[in-house]
């Protein structure tokens, strides 16, 4: 595994940005514990203070300090990104399995629906769900919603992953030797299903925490709780481009565009590694 | 005169990823020399070199490929070629098709899948030719298709309507249009049932013998050899081992590996065991040391181990590179 | 042609007719599984706007609403009711411009939304791709290179942020473009080149936003489905043949690579629309975007579900349109 880390480190571009980026994320996110200030607060601190050296991202309008701000809302951003990829993977293997192992009418059915679920509009349909649940939709909710709409693109990739296993030898070994669908299905199919899901893994969370930013910053879920996307709310809501408050949506965008980029580069550059053409010319001379 | 003279060609692929660097040889020291008027046949296993050598031999070199040293000269009707030192432009305008054409492995996917067959026609003669008269153009391929052995009305179908034997034949026809000096036909027959087979052999003969050019025939497969090839060379591991007329190769191979080759071909009224070979191909990016069979050859010495076998040449006609030949010269 | 139509129009259209039953049935089931009940909130709302109102009347009130809403009867029958008035057209009218159809703010907003999202993914999709199919072939090029990167960093940027770091950018640091808006608030909308010019003016962010992520998206896949489709064996026939770059280009790979691009654009339709509606917010863009945002601040409960009915029917909608333009770069899905 280390030796994987110092490989892409050495060698790959995307790799040591990425690296970096995520690192910043992650110790910003652990710090949230140490944080001095509760997040729910106000008026604690002097507010709209300029970025300084002992305020690293300024104060906001509601006297809040931004860093400790920050720090709790990246690690609840990430909380749901992994919530959300770990309900959706669930559904998503369960489906493309099924569908890709039983084959027949149930298949149909499943990849009817599953493309359905992608022709949808998600957002409208989320924006329906938060505006009954009236600013009560928790983070935990939330993310548990957003896995329920965000398994049909690997549920098709998983089940094409299985239609071609389903050719192999092994398989009818298995089948003949009398282990039933779903022991063939978990033990045989499985390992093979992983590194798919481990590659759309951080693209789930990015679309999921994309979503989170775009539901706060409309005000529909529960404001209360720091998000990235609550901090721009919360700076619309003061106005604070007009006030020239820069800094209060100046923190949470770069923030969101370091998260972002970080975990985008993490996986396009481990896309690139796991890639069995490259994996080829990777074996040793 | 002869067509072609390849001389010591070596051609490797090197790739460098995550900081590992390999170098496949795949092609390490081959001469050969095509004559006007022949079918030449290659024979060897997967993985032997043959498509890089025909890569090369047919100016398609892109990278990670590279030549190492040798060199490739043609004699053609009207001009010579250094293929190594040739112009892009030129090499596409005037040797491309129209001297020199490839007749790919798999055939079943060479034809542009979105576009009718007759369009892929109009392709080829647009660039080489110029299409002043479009019906000409259309009474021309209509009349070249249906010599060779195709409805003419394939023309109007798309690939994909067409059957695996029916789509090589077309690629056949589409090499052809311009009568070039040299086909290079590579694994033509495979993945094609014996009849399907019998009938694109057919038609190479048939075009060669039409034309007068030379065939270069590339296929492991040593019955089609056997059925139309004038002379054969067998190649292993980046090198050329023996080259003789193909009765020569097939009643008195010299080679241990050609040997080996020929002894394993079924004879209805044999029923002899036949042994196979120990040992797999050698990787090319780390090939054995001296000659290169050396690991499976059954009559190996200890000269073999350290030093590479040259090309001896037994008759005119016959080339092996085999230390076991040493004091047998003619 | 009959085979055609049986193997792929027929599906095609089944899927079309599942995907606004999911939908449909979802939009139908989601409010009901809420705690809120929308007649109660309306009944509360009027109560403590101070206005009297005997009992009867509050009653009478509750049944209108109860019927307005469609929650009157079993479950079963409020489904087929609310089936039946979304056949018929009718979406009820707008809660907080009473009694203005819904269907009519609807119609107002949708050009708008339609037009931005038209000529954002037109632009994005073909030049991006043309970009793509070129950067396979040009790949020190600088230029090509600067492109690339710009666009593996913007693509995983959410609409939002890229909306706002150009809002603030363009609009703020250096005042090309004004900061919301279609047109100057009280302009008369008429058909006039002036007005037109105005428009433009104010679209130019909000598509620009829109089209730089889906440029680099749609440059992204081009790219890396050229550099599959050049070592296809048709490809390196063409070349072996001595065909003209140009020609293999365009007739080769172009033509071949942009079969998965539409695929691709009917899946991501769902994704642009919703990008398409955050942009508006932003901006301030009249569309079905800043109307979504109006009907959630003033709880405009019917709005809502119009909105989401009518966004689900025309992603749907305009998928089925893109899968009828399919078979027509793609004889393989003609000739089954």
């Amino acid at each position: 595994m280390l030796t994987v880390i110092r490989d892409l480190l050495k060698y790959d571009g995307r790799f040591r940005v990425a690296f970096v980026f995520l690192l910043m994320i992650f110790s910003l996110a652990v710090l949230s514990v140490v944080s001095p200030h509760d997040p729910g607060a106000t008026f604690k601190v002097p507010a709209d203070v300029p970025p300084s050296l002992s305020r690293p991202f300024g104060t906001n309008s509601r006297g809040q300090d931004l860093f400790w701000w920050m720090a709790f809302a990246v690690r609840n951003s990430l909380l749901l990104g992994l919530v959300t990829a770990i309900v959706s993977r669930v559904i998503a293997i369960f489906v493309g399995l099924t569908s890709g192992y039983r084959g027949g009418t149930i298949d149909r059915v499943l990849m009817s629906i599953n493309d359905s679920f992608v022709v949808l509009p998600v957002l409208p349909i989320l924006i329906l769900l938060s505006f009954l649940f009236q600013g009560r939709l928790n983070l935990m909710s939330l993310a548990i919603i957003l896995g329920l709409f965000g398994w049909p693109w690997d549920a098709r990739l998983i089940r094409a992953q299985v239609l071609s296993l389903k050719e192999r030898a092994f398989t009818r070994t298995s089948v003949y030797s009398g282990a039933s669908p779903f022991r063939t299905s978990m033990k045989e199919h499985f390992p093979f299903v992983l590194p798919i899901v481990f590659a759309t893994t951080i693209n789930n969370m990015l679309w999921a925490i994309g979503f989170e930013v775009t539901l706060s910053v409309l005000g529909l879920s529960d404001v209360t709780i720091p998000t990235i996307g609550t901090a721009i709310y919360w700076a619309n809501q003061h106005q604070a481009l007009v006030a020239g408050i820069w800094w209060w949506l100046g923190a949470p965008i770069i923030v969101a565009i370091v998260l972002f980029l970080g975990l985008y580069l993490l996986f396009s550059s481990l896309n690139e590694y796991i890639d069995p053409r490259t994996r080829l010319r990777r074996i040793g001379a | 005169m002869t067509l072609l003279q390849v001389e010591d060609l070596r051609a490797y692929y090197r790739t460098e990823v995550y900081g590992i660097s390999r170098s496949v040889r795949a092609v390490d020291g081959v001469s050969l020399v095509l004559n006007h008027n022949e079918i030449y046949g290659i024979a060897g296993e997967s993985s032997c070199g043959k498509t890089t050598l025909i890569k090369v031999i047919s100016g398609t070199i892109k990278p990670p490929l590279r030549v190492e040293s040798g060199s490739v000269r043609y004699n053609f009707k009207a001009f010579d070629v250094d293929m190594l030192n040739i112009d892009e432009d030129d090499l596409r305008l005037n040797v491309r098709w129209k001297e020199i054409s490839y007749v790919m492995q798999g055939s079943m996917s060479v034809l542009n899948p979105v576009r009718k067959i007759i369009r892929t026609f109009e392709d080829i003669v647009k660039t080489h030719q110029g299409l002043p008269d479009k019906k000409l153009f259309l009474e021309h391929t209509r009349t070249h298709v249906r010599t060779l052995g195709l409805p003419a009305d394939v023309l109007n179908l798309y690939p994909h309507q067409l059957s695996g034997g029916m789509r090589q034949r077309v690629a056949i026809a589409l090499a052809t249009v311009f009568h070039p000096s040299l086909i290079i036909a590579d694994e033509p027959t495979t993945a094609l049932d014996v009849v399907v087979q019998r009938g694109v052999l057919h038609m190479l003969k048939a075009i060669q013998e039409q034309s007068a050019n030379t065939v270069l025939l590339v296929t492991h497969d040593l019955a089609v050899h056997a059925n139309v090839a004038d002379r054969v060379g067998i190649m292993y591991a980046g090198r050329i081992v023996e080259e003789a007329p193909t009765r020569i190769i097939f009643n008195e191979p010299r080679h241990p590996y050609t040997q080996h080759l020929i002894q394993s071909l079924p004879v209805i009224g044999d029923k002899s065991p036949k042994a196979s070979l120990s040992g797999a191909p050698p990787s090319l990016a780390n090939p054995p040391s001296g000659c290169r069979f050396h690991p499976r050859c059954p009559m190996a010495m200890e000269i073999c181990l350290t030093e590479t076998p040259e090309m001896i040449r037994l008759t005119p006609q016959h080339r092996v590179a085999c230390h076991l030949m040493t004091g047998a010269r003619a | 042609m009959r085979k055609f139509i049986l193997n792929y129009l027929i599906p095609r259209i089944g899927q079309y007719l599942m995907v606004i039953f999911v939908g449909v049935t979802l939009t139908f089931i989601i409010p009901r599984l809420s705690p809120n009940d929308p007649v109660e909130t309306q009944v509360s709302q009027m109560m403590m706007s101070g206005s009297h109102v005997s009992p009867e009347e509050i009653e009478h009130l509750r049944e209108a609403l109860t019927e307005m809403y469609g929650l009157s009867g079993s479950p079963w029958e409020q489904y087929l009711a609310f089936w039946g008035r979304l056949l018929r057209g009718d979406l009820g009218p707008s809660l907080s411009t009473f009694p203005t159809p819904v269907s009519t703010l609807l119609g107002r907003a949708m050009p708008w939304t339609f037009g931005l999202l038209l000529t954002a993914v037109l632009i994005s999709w073909v030049i991006g791709n043309v970009l793509g199919a070129i950067a396979s072939y040009h790949e020190g090029n600088p230029a090509i290179r600067l492109v690339d990167i710009l666009s593996q960093a913007v693509r995983p940027i959410p609409y939002y942020i890229m909306a706002l770091v150009l809002l603030v950018v363009f609009a703020y640091y250096i005042p090309i473009f004004p900061f919301s808006g279609a047109y100057p608030p009280g302009m008369h909308v008429e058909l006039s080149w002036s007005f037109a010019m105005t428009v433009i003016r104010h679209s130019i962010l909000p598509a620009l936003s829109l089209i730089l992520i889906g440029l680099g998206g749609w440059f992204i896949g081009m790219k890396s489905l050229t550099s599959n489709i050049i070592s296809e064996d048709y490809v390196v026939y063409a070349e072996n043949a001595g065909l003209r770059q140009n020609t293999i280009l365009y007739q080769y790979v172009m033509r071949n690579a942009l079969l998965p691009q539409i695929t691709g654009l009917a899946l991501q339709l769902g994704l642009i629309f919703s990008g398409a509606l955050i942009m508006e917010v932003v901006f301030g863009y009249p569309g079905m975007g800043l109307l979504t945002l109006q009907a959630v601040m003033a709880n405009d409960y019917t709005l809502i579900m119009g909105i989401t009915l009518l966004s689900i029917v025309g992603v749907a909608t305009s998928v089925l349109i893109l899968d009828f333009i399919y078979p027509l770069f793609d004889p393989r899905v003609r000739h089954q």
